[in-house]
C-alpha cells in the first residue's frame, strides 16, 4: 500500500487492478454494492448487472484524490479502510489514486508536504479533494495547525487547485460534533469556506464508504458531479430515509415495539423507535449497505437506535434516546372497523352535566317565582 | 258583502292548493347514469387489506397523515373517511366471517350532495364525477348530512375550510390515466372502467362464481344507481352500506320540492292569499281605531 507514490502515467482502473493482481472476483464484488447503494440516480450503477457496471468504471482513469485531515477523529478514514475480506484496502486504492493522505501514507514531515505538493502540481485542476473534518474559524482559525499552517488555510490553497470537493463526513459536512452547542472553535463544513468549487456533502459518522466511491467514480468515468439535495448531499445515496428499508419495518408497522433495552421486543429484534431511533428522519442509505463488509454490522443491525448522524438538525443535537416525529406516516397493520364505535359520556360527566342542568332549572323557577311575586307586589 | 270576499280568498287558497298537489303527486324521472359515466368496481373477495390505494390516494391527492388515532402519532390512522382521508380500508370481522371493505365517494347517479348543495359547488360533472367546486361553497355542510354514505367531509382544523371528497382523481382522467387507488391495487380488487363494462364485468363474476359472492351488486340500484359498485362475501349492511332503497335522496326531496315552485304558482298563490288577509285585516283595524 504505497499510495503516496504516484504512479508514472495514469492508468485507466482496469489496468491498474490488473497489474496490482487485485482479483476480479472482489472487483466485482465492489461493483454489486455500488449497485445497492446507488439503485437509482447514478449514470454508472444505472446497469443490469455488476460486470455491466464493472466494464463501465474499469474503462475509467483513475481519479487522483487528495485526502485533507481537518479537526477530526479518522473514523472516515476507518470506515473506508475497515475490512474483513483480506485485499480490499488494496482494492480500494487501486480504484482511486490516492495520492496525498496523511493517515494512510508512509512519508513524515517534509516528505509529506513535498508529496502534498507534489501531487497538486501533477494533476493541477483535476484531482478530487476531500475533507474530513470540521475547520475551526474562531480566533482566525488557530485551533487546528498543520505543518505551520492553519488548517482554513491549507485548505484554500488546496480547493483552489482542485476539479471537486468533497466533504466526507458530518463534521465536514456541517462542522459535526465539533459545531455541537457550545461550538468552541466556531467549526464550520467546508461549504462555508470553498464556495468557488462544487462541494459534495457525504454526512455520516462515518458516512457509507460505497457512497464516496459512487460520487467520485461517478465523477471519474462520467465528469459529472452527481445531483444533489438541499443540504449537498448526493440524492442517489440520501434520497431515502433509514426508515424505508430499514429490516425492523414490519415490526414498526405492526406496532411492535423495544421499550427497554433488553426487553423480550428488543431481544426479538422489534422496532427501536421508542428507544429513540432517528431512523424516521434520517436520510442515508445504511439499512441496504452495512458497514464494515459485514451483515447487519449497522446500529439498528445490533440493536442500538439510529442515532441520525447524517442530519444537521438531529445528529449530535437530539438526545440519542430521544423520539423524533414520524415525517411520512404510513398506515400500521391495523384497520379500522366499519363501525367504530364513538366514546359515549363517562358516568361522571353525566352526573357532573345532570347537575348543572339541575342547577340552571331550579334557579330559573326560583328567579321567575320571584320575578312573579315582584309583579303582584306592584299590583297591590 | 264581507262574507263575499271571504268566500273568494278561501276559493283562492283551495284553488292554489290543487295546482301544487298534482306536481307533487307526479314523480320526476329517475335519473339513469349518464353514457360516458365511469366508475369503480370493488371485488372484497379479492381485496387483502395491503391499504396501497390509501397511501397512493394521500400522496395523489397531497392529504395530510391523520396521526390522531392508533400509535398516538406515529402511523396515519384513519378511523374511516376524515377531512384527511378521502379513501380507507376497512375491516369487518365477526365470529367466522371477515372483509375488508373500501371506503370512498361512490359517485351516485343521482347524488343527495348535489340535491342538498344550495349553490352548486358540488356538480355531477364530465364522466358522471361527483366534482367540488371550493370557489361555490359557503361551507354549510349541508352535503354533510345528506349523504347517504357519510362521505363529504368538513375540514373543522383549517380557518378556509373545504369540502373533503374522492373525486375520482378527475385531474388524472384529464392526462389520460386511470386513478390513483386503481393505478396501484396490486390484486385487480378495485377497478376503474366505463361504468356499462363495470356492470358487466360484476355480473360476469357473479354469475361464473355463485357460491363467492352475496348474489347482489351493490350500487346497480341502490339510492338510485351509485357508479361505484360493490361485490362481496359478506351482507352488505354489515359492511357499513345501510341503505338498499331503490329510489335515490333527491327523488322525493326534489319532487316536493320542485312541484312547490312549479311555475311559481305556490308561491304567488301564498302571497296573493297573505297580501288578501292583510288587506282586510286593515279595514278592521281601522274601524276599530275610529
Amino acid at each position: 500500500m504505497t499510495a503516496s507514490r504516484i504512479p508514472p502515467k495514469h492508468p485507466t482502473i482496469d489496468e491498474q487492478l490488473e497489474r496490482a493482481g487485485v482479483s476480479r472476483r472482489h472487483f466485482i464484488n465492489f461493483c454489486g454494492k455500488l449497485m445497492v447503494v446507488a439503485p437509482v440516480g447514478l449514470a454508472i450503477t444505472n446497469k443490469l448487472s455488476p460486470q455491466a457496471v464493472a466494464a463501465t468504471i474499469g474503462k475509467a482513469r483513475r481519479p487522483s484524490v487528495i485526502w485533507l485531515e481537518m479537526q477530526d477523529c479518522t473514523g472516515c478514514t476507518e470506515t473506508l479502510l475497515r475490512t474483513s475480506r483480506p485485499d480490499l484496502g488494496s482494492l480500494i486504492l487501486n480504484i482511486i489514486s490516492l495520492d496525498y493522505h496523511e493517515t494512510v501514507m508512509a512519508a513524515a514531515g517534509n516528505d509529506a508536504e513535498a508529496a502534498l505538493r507534489d501531487a497538486m502540481a501533477q494533476n493541477d485542476g483535476k484531482y478530487v479533494l476531500v475533507v474530513e473534518g470540521s475547520i475551526p474559524t474562531k480566533d482566525d482559525g488557530i485551533y487546528l495547525t498543520i505543518g505551520g499552517k492553519k488548517g482554513i488555510d491549507k485548505l484554500r490553497e488546496v480547493a483552489d487547485h482542485a476539479a471537486a470537493v468533497v466533504a466526507i463526513g458530518s463534521c465536514a459536512s456541517w462542522g459535526g460534533v465539533p459545531s455541537s452547542n457550545i461550538n468552541p472553535t466556531g467549526a464550520v463544513g467546508v461549504d462555508s469556506i470553498v464556495k468557488n468549487k462544487p462541494v459534495i456533502n457525504i454526512p455520516g459518522c462515518p458516512p457509507n464508504p460505497y457512497t464516496f466511491f459512487g460520487t467520485v467514480l461517478e465523477y471519474a468515468t462520467t465528469g459529472k458531479v452527481p445531483k444533489l439535495d438541499s443540504f449537498g448531499r448526493p440524492l442517489f445515496a440520501y434520497d431515502r430515509t433509514v426508515h424505508d428499508h430499514c429490516p425492523r419495518r414490519a415490526h414498526f408497522d405492526a406496532g411492535k415495539f423495544a421499550t427497554v433495552f433488553g426487553d423480550e421486543g428488543h431481544r426479538n429484534g422489534w422496532c427501536l423507535y421508542k428507544l429513540g431511533c432517528k431512523g424516521p428522519v434520517t436520510h442515508a442509505p445504511c439499512s441496504t449497505q452495512h458497514f464494515n463488509e459485514l451483515e447487519d454490522c449497522w446500529p439498528i443491525g445490533i440493536g442500538a437506535p439510529c442515532a441520525g448522524c447524517t442530519e444537521k438538525a438531529t445528529a449530535f443535537t437530539i438526545p440519542l434516546f430521544t423520539t423524533v416525529d414520524i415525517q411520512h406516516p404510513l398506515p400500521p397493520a391495523f384497520y379500522p372497523e366499519v363501525n367504530p364505535e364513538h366514546k359515549g359520556m363517562s358516568p361522571v360527566a353525566t352526573g357532573v352535566a345532570g347537575l348543572v342542568g339541575g342547577a340552571l332549572v331550579g334557579a330559573g323557577v326560583i328567579a321567575s317565582r320571584k320575578l312573579g311575586g315582584h309583579d303582584e307586589e306592584t299590583k297591590e | 258583502m264581507n262574507s263575499d270576499r271571504r268566500d273568494f280568498f278561501k276559493g283562492m287558497a283551495t284553488a292554489a292548493a290543487v295546482a301544487v298537489v298534482p306536481s307533487v303527486a307526479r314523480a320526476r324521472e329517475k335519473k339513469r347514469p349518464q353514457s360516458d359515466a365511469v366508475g369503480l368496481l370493488y371485488d372484497a373477495t379479492r381485496c387483502i387489506g395491503c391499504k396501497a390505494c390509501v397511501v397512493a390516494c394521500k400522496e395523489q391527492n397531497d392529504l395530510p397523515a391523520d396521526t390522531r388515532g392508533y400509535g398516538k402519532g406515529l402511523y396515519d390512522a384513519p378511523e374511516g373517511l376524515n377531512e384527511f382521508t378521502k379513501n380507507v380500508i376497512q375491516l369487518y370481522k365477526d365470529a367466522g366471517e371477515e372483509s375488508y371493505v373500501k371506503k370512498q365517494c361512490m359517485h351516485c347517479v343521482d347524488p343527495a350532495c348535489v340535491g342538498a348543495c344550495m349553490l352548486g359547488a358540488l356538480q355531477k360533472g364530465k364522466y358522471g364525477i361527483v366534482s367540488y367546486d371550493v370557489d361555490k361553497c359557503v361551507g354549510c355542510r349541508y352535503c354533510e348530512v345528506a349523504c347517504p354514505f357519510n362521505v363529504p367531509k368538513f375540514q373543522w382544523t383549517k380557518a378556509a375550510p373545504r369540502i373533503v371528497k374522492c373525486e375520482l382523481c378527475r385531474d388524472r382522467l384529464a392526462e389520460g390515466k386511470e386513478p390513483a387507488c386503481t393505478a396501484v391495487c396490486p390484486r385487480q380488487a378495485v377497478i376503474f372502467g366505463k361504468y356499462t363494462d363495470l356492470l358487466d364485468e360484476a355480473h360476469r363474476r357473479l354469475k361464473d362464481n355463485p357460491g363467492n359472492y352475496v348474489p347482489k351488486v351493490y350500487g346497480e340500484h341502490e339510492v338510485g344507481g351509485t357508479q361505484v359498485l360493490y361485490l362481496s362475501h359478506v351482507e352488505f349492511e354489515k359492511l357499513g352500506f345501510r341503505f338498499d332503497q331503490q329510489e335515490s335522496v333527491p327523488h322525493l326531496q326534489q319532487s316536493v320540492q320542485h312541484g312547490i315552485y312549479k311555475g311559481f304558482i305556490g308561491p304567488v298563490a301564498l302571497y296573493a292569499l297573505l297580501g288578501a288577509v292583510v288587506f282586510r285585516n286593515r279595514g278592521k283595524s281601522d274601524d276599530k281605531e275610529s
